[in-house]
């Protein structure tokens, strides 16, 4: 919703505008905070400067020729990402494909809904002690973990996509006599690509959650990991650190998906306002 | 009627590949327990006392942060809605706190406001805003012109346009989201209480007294009840939209 920045640009009036009335808040809003970190001086909550200074020394203090970038990443960061694209690739075409085949056939869409709700309703968190013991700790356990969890929501909306194919289309496609595989890349597909969407965003978002959930749980890198153990040993800067990242970790690879959403989707967008 | 019929057979279908998964050892039992035995574990848990209490101490902390959310969600989404310059200067902030993991913030919240139940009703209401509020403000986009012009042309106060217009348009908006936030904030509060080790709630009784212990069939009576509240509750909100709201369909 808030996406559309060229739309909101154009209506306020060039970009400039556009910007500022969108980040003039968000400064304001660190500002405060800086001014109230400083005043109440509370070693809880650290002043942005300060959790941006953090970070830096965590994980920018590496020498030029590295890009800065500095050896933390590769205990913090890199594995939270790797787990974190691994589970969430494999989440997303395990539900893509297991969504459309439930889609296309009705009768099967009957059989497992109840099983399907159960499953979606299920907090994921709460079998990480099977994970556990059936995979130990290590990243097998956190792949399981990331994928039951994030597999829900691209499923769901797989089915529903796959049985929005319009009736013209698919009389259409009869009549030609379309093979089996070219009705399902060029009919089944983009029918149902907008719906899919909306479940990888979804899905994106609870793989995340479940990646930092099971590193809180069962690791001994990543960022989960840094954040709890910082939080033991009291060292709250690197805590805020953690969570700051995560959160534009978040931030960023949602707005990647909208980018590449807004890509593959333009005709169906450009169809959309024919009609409308 | 029929589908609904199916449902339960493909149910009893998975319930049967379970227990022949355990029976046959394909998973080892003792790490997967079948469904029978799960079952037997969840009567008995129901039949404890303090397992009882935790139940209800979760549920009532998931009604908490599910009102809180609205209360809070509603309102302001109608607000964002209605001014586009308020919701243009916000949607930085918004955009980035929307994406923060709840579960993220479990040791800040812990250090920051202690141990008890306000933490996971905190950690609830944050992570269920967001469906809320951004349905509402989807709603209040989709209202029909025609209605707003309407109202104008028979110079209906803002109040009375906001209050008798674009409110009846975005209620069915408002309790899709409100149906994503019932689920989002169920599963966080038994995340935080299987997280957190506060010691009530119905996650940390699993945790304590199930895994703890090793006593696989009772952290799967733990997942089983958990999904059948969560499955019951999203079945019981549609039906609420079907009843209340179909009128929204039949306008379109």
């Amino acid at each position: 919703m808030f996406a559309n920045s060229k739309l909101r640009g154009g209506m306020a009036g060039g970009r400039f505008t556009a910007f500022i009335q969108r980040w003039l808040v968000f400064a304001i809003c660190v500002l405060v905070w800086q001014w109230g970190a400083t005043v109440t001086n509370n070693v809880v909550f650290p002043t942005p400067l300060a959790i941006v200074r953090k970070a830096q020394q965590l994980w920018l203090d590496g020498p030029p020729s590295r890009l800065f970038l500095g050896s933390g990443i590769n205990t913090d960061i890199l594995p939270s990402i790797g787990r974190l694209a691994g589970g969430w690739a494999i989440a997303s075409v395990a539900g893509i494909v297991i969504g459309i085949v439930i889609g296309l056939v009705p009768v099967l869409a009957d059989y497992t809904g109840m099983v399907l709700a159960f499953m979606r309703a299920v907090p994921p968190v709460m079998l990480v002690p099977v994970f556990l013991v059936l995979f130990h700790i290590g990243t097998p356990m956190q792949l399981a973990t990331i994928v039951f969890g994030s597999i829900w929501p691209v499923l769901l909306n797989s089915v529903v996509g796959a049985r929005s194919v319009d009736p013209i289309k698919a009389d259409t496609a009869r009549a030609y006599r379309i093979g089996r595989v070219r009705w399902l890349v060029s009919v089944v597909l983009p029918a149902a690509s907008p719906k899919i969407f909306a479940g990888l965003r979804i899905n994106l978002a609870f793989a995340l959650i479940l990646m930092v959930v099971s590193e809180l749980v069962g690791s001994t890198d990543g960022l989960g990991y840094q954040i709890t153990n910082a939080k033991d040993t009291f060292d709250y800067k690197t805590m805020w650190a953690g969570i700051v990242l995560v959160s534009m970790l978040g931030y960023v690879l949602n707005r990647l998906l909208v980018t590449v959403e807004n890509q593959a989707l333009a005709w169906h967008h450009s169809t959309r306002l024919l009609e409308g | 009627m029929r589908k609904s019929v199916r449902g339960i057979i493909g149910l009893l279908i998975f319930l049967c590949l379970w227990q022949l998964a355990s029976q046959l050892k394909l998973i080892d039992p003792t790490f997967v327990p079948g469904p029978v035995q799960v079952a037997g574990r969840i009567g008995q848990l129901f039949g404890q006392a303090e397992f009882r209490v935790d139940f209800v101490a979760t549920v009532l902390a998931w009604l908490i942060a599910t009102l809180a959310a609205t209360a809070i969600a509603v309102p302001l989404g109608l607000l964002l809605g209605s001014l586009p310059l308020l919701r243009s200067a916000t949607s930085a902030v918004v955009d980035l706190l929307r994406p923060i993991p709840s579960v993220t913030l479990i040791p800040l919240v812990l250090v920051a406001f202690g141990d008890g139940a306000q933490i996971k009703i905190i950690l609830a209401t944050f992570a269920s805003i967001w469906p809320i509020l951004f349905n509402v403000i989807y709603g209040l986009r989709e209202v029909d012109p025609l209605f707003v012009d309407t109202a104008r042309a028979f110079r209906t106060g803002p109040l009375r346009t906001a209050l008798a217009v674009r409110l009846p348009y975005v209620t069915p908006f408002a309790l899709t989201g409100i149906r994503m936030s019932a689920a989002i904030s169920l599963v966080v509060i038994v995340s935080t209480e299987f997280l957190s080790n506060s010691g009530i709630g119905f996650g940390s009784f699993v945790v304590i007294n199930g895994e703890q212990s090793g006593d696989m069939p009772m952290v799967f009576g733990g997942v089983v009840v958990a999904g059948i509240l969560g499955a019951a509750v999203n079945s019981l909100l549609q039906g609420a939209q079907h009843r209340w709201c179909s009128w929204v369909e039949k306008c379109a």
